[in-house]
């Protein structure tokens, strides 16, 4: 598990990382979102025991990172911005190397790689010079690297970036049998989409500081409000006499349809429809409004910009 | 321990195997190491052939051995770009990050890259060393005794000790290779110049000197190692991105620790200089204890050979030093002709060189012209004993009155030289090399001003205007 407390990081008069608080648990993926420069890669590395924290502490593994740096390296598998692969090593060997590294026996390194390779797609490749690998190949690799040694906490910067579809596909399902097999694991990523695909808990950080951060269901009600849900009729309806139950406010009307806000949707959501059953016009479509990650983030980055800006 | 070890040898294995796979390391030096030997033989044959005209078997003997020492040192020269790259040139290319996120102590991977850049030179060295003296024996050359070969092999060791460490500290410092690159020539042209010395050894046939010339070169790459692993921070390797120098930053950064907060003067003396000065107490201690050994060593070294040689002189050796002694200047003469601010420029330009070479040195040279000076007073004093004068009284009334302020100048000056040097190769965590190196030259500058130039100043005033004066009513008396 990963737990941090007002974790800080600064290089002469800048402020890398500014009082961060996480707290990750096993079978848990933090993704940490913000823009280039933010704090992510300097928050990983000190998760990495690269970095010493100016101020606060981290526990990684359950080593703390400052006093046991060793062992918060040998429990943790880290991808890093670039993909830190020796171009004139094989696949295998390389793998080979990082196994020696973290202590596995002939037998497990062989085993391992021999795994990742082959789950990966790498494993026609294998004894081919990475310096020939493309883009997407030597990112595999470098993920195939970080999982080497099975570690109980997984860090991964851009974990699919460069790759085709499919290879991002089995990337992503990769990380969701580590998730599901107890490791802890945090993301830095763009990806959005993905990110709402993996994450349990998504943090946003901007100038070192993490504005927000919670579950994406959390961060839409934080961000955005109460879930909107659009009613559609098949022609024109009457709202005169719909009483709508408590809970449920009008966003917008048209004569074909209704809009509302509904604060908590699983209690409200059964009386909003019996209430519009009474009306005459048929029901044509009751849906919610998507709600994406990208409009939580956005909006939250548009409001530190404009506090910013205020002051 | 050998687990211990393991990492090391891992990191120097891949390291090698690397290198191995580089045509661009790999040529250069497969073709320095096997074609030098031939272009110096050619050289050492035609060299013999045109020496035999004039009987100039000396250097004849001595040409041998100066080959072998040129041979050993090229490829040595060539593979330094292996251990200048080590660190910065895995961090320009991003292979930095996952090796400093594996399980290795700071020294494994320090040393699996030092272990890696002195091997590599050091197999080439051999080689060359091996291919040449193999051509040499096949043309009836005499080759150098046991003795020089293995002072040879051990000097090109400490030669690639001495610059694969020092290029490695570059690598660790440097923010990129180009940076690296550029800085190899602080490595090259003072172990040229070492080697020129090397080479008048040679030439002069003093193995005894030699060997101290082996141990010196040791002491130094030992201290870089040391150095090296002490300033080693995974931090600063992935943090420093751009080659620029900040002199704002670097002012300032020295004008803090300089001024130490003070609010007065009377505060910086009070509270700053104090604490500086305690920092270098304990190298002031040592500084007192080398200053006793040295002038007991002088003065007994004076006692023995130059009573010596005034033993074994012959008559007219002996009458010619009393002529001698007759010529030197009327003592009298100088009342009042010694200038105070000749005096006191001397003397800090004294205490400046010392502060000077003991910063390239880590204090060693630093520390010896300190030695040099006390040693002087040890062998006057000896030498006064000899002449058969009484050394005590000339020297109450001739050095005490100047010397109570100058000495304690001198010794402040070369302590803080040599807390410099220890504080260097002293991990300092969570400061750069940068920031350590100006606190120490704030620490320097506080009691270079604070207390060495007003001790100096005090010093010269009275030996110009008062100690003649004493001096003179000592010698009226005799």
């Amino acid at each position: 598990m990963i737990e941090t407390q007002d974790l800080g990081k600064q290089f002469h008069d800048f402020m890398a990382v500014d009082g961060v608080n996480l707290s990750v648990q096993p079978g848990q993926i933090l993704a940490l979102l913000g823009q280039n420069g933010a704090g992510k890669t300097t928050t990983v590395r000190m998760l990495t025991a690269l970095l010493q924290p100016s101020r606060g502490w981290a526990r990684v593994a359950g080593y703390d990172v400052v006093k046991k740096g060793h062992d918060v390296r040998a429990s943790v598998g880290v991808l890093t911005e670039q993909h830190g692969l020796y171009m004139r090593m094989t696949a295998i060997e390389y793998l080979d190397f990082f196994g020696q590294v973290y202590s596995l026996s002939p037998s497990a390194r062989k085993m391992r790689s021999e795994n990742l390779l082959d789950y990966f797609g790498l494993a026609e490749a294998a004894k081919r010079r990475i310096g020939e690998y493309s883009k997407g190949m030597r990112q595999k690799l470098a993920l195939a690297r970080a999982m080497m040694h099975e570690p109980g906490v997984l860090l991964l910067d851009e974990p699919t970036s460069a790759m085709d579809p499919e290879s991002a596909r089995l990337v992503r399902d990769e990380i969701a049998r580590l998730k599901s097999s107890s490791r802890t694991i945090v993301i830095c990523s763009h990806n959005l989409t993905e990110v709402e695909a993996l994450a349990d808990k998504i943090a946003i950080i901007y100038r070192g500081r993490i504005l927000i951060q919670g579950s994406l269901d959390e961060l839409k009600r934080q961000v955005l409000g109460a879930p909107e849900y659009e009613i559609k009729f098949a022609e024109a309806w009457d709202a005169r006499g719909v009483q709508l139950p408590h809970g449920v406010e009008t966003v917008s009307v048209t004569p074909t349809s209704l809009k509302v806000r509904v604060e908590a949707p699983g209690d409200a959501n059964p009386q909003l429809l019996k209430s519009l059953s009474t009306v005459s016009a048929p029901l044509l479509a009751f849906q919610e409004e998507t709600r994406t990650l990208e409009q939580v983030y956005l909006k939250v980055m548009a409001e530190a910009k404009g506090r910013e800006y205020v002051q | 321990m050998s687990s211990k070890l393991r990492p090391v040898l891992l990191v120097a294995w891949r390291e090698l195997r690397d290198q191995l796979r580089d045509w661009r390391v790999l040529m250069p030096m497969v073709i320095l190491t096997l074609s030098f030997p031939f272009l110096m033989n050619e050289f050492a044959k035609q060299t013999v052939d045109f020496l035999n005209q004039f009987n100039a078997n000396l250097i004849i003997d001595r040409l041998v051995p100066f080959s072998i020492m040129i041979i050993g040192f090229f490829p040595i020269t060539i593979s330094l770009v292996v251990a200048l790259e080590s660190f910065v040139g895995e961090k320009e290319r991003g292979t930095i990050e996952p090796l400093l996120s594996a399980p290795f102590d700071d020294w494994q991977l320090y040393f699996g890259k030092l272990l890696v850049g002195v091997a590599t030179p050091l197999i080439a060295s051999y080689l060359s060393i091996g291919l040449y003296l193999i051509m040499v024996s096949r043309q009836g050359i005499a080759l150098p005794s046991f003795s020089v070969m293995v002072q040879l092999l051990l000097l090109t060791t400490a030669h690639a000790v001495l610059m694969v460490s020092a290029a490695i500290v570059i690598s660790v410092q440097s923010t990129s290779v180009k940076a690296a690159n550029l800085l190899a020539s602080f490595v090259v042209i003072p172990v040229a110049i070492l080697m020129q010395g090397e080479a008048v050894m040679l030439f002069w046939g003093n193995e005894q000197v030699l060997w101290l010339a082996v141990v010196g070169v040791l002491i130094i790459a030992l201290l870089l190692i040391r150095v090296g692993i002490a300033h080693f921070q995974r931090e600063y390797l992935l943090g420093r991105e751009i080659d620029t120098l900040n002199f704002h930053w670097m002012w300032r950064t020295f004008w803090r620790n300089f001024i130490g907060g003070a609010a007065s003067l009377w505060d910086w003396y009070g509270r700053v200089l104090r604490d500086s000065l305690r920092r270098i107490l304990p190298a002031l201690a040592f500084t007192l204890l080398i200053a006793g050994v040295s002038a007991w060593l002088s003065y007994a070294w004076v006692m023995d050979n130059v009573s010596d040689t005034i033993s074994k002189a012959s008559p007219e050796s002996l009458s010619r030093f009393e002529e001698s002694l007759g010529e030197l200047p009327d003592l009298s003469s100088l009342d009042g002709k010694l200038n105070a601010s000749f005096l006191f420029l001397n003397n800090t330009r004294a205490v400046a060189v010392i502060f000077l070479v003991g910063m390239f040195s880590f204090s060693v040279l630093g520390v010896l012209i300190y030695m040099l000076n006390i040693g002087l007073i040890g062998g006057l004093y000896a030498l006064f004993e000899l002449l058969g004068l009484q050394p005590l009284p000339l020297f109450m009334a001739g050095v005490a009155p100047h010397g109570i302020f100058e000495l304690p100048a001198l010794m402040i000056g070369s302590a803080v030289v040599l807390y410099i040097g220890a504080a260097i190769v002293t991990p300092q965590t969570g400061k750069s090399m940068g920031e350590v190196i100006l606190e120490l030259m704030a620490d320097w500058a506080k009691l270079f001003i604070g207390l060495v130039v007003p001790l100096l100043a005090i010093a010269a005033v009275i030996e110009a205007y008062i100690t003649p004066g004493i001096l003179l009513s000592v010698i009226g008396a005799g």
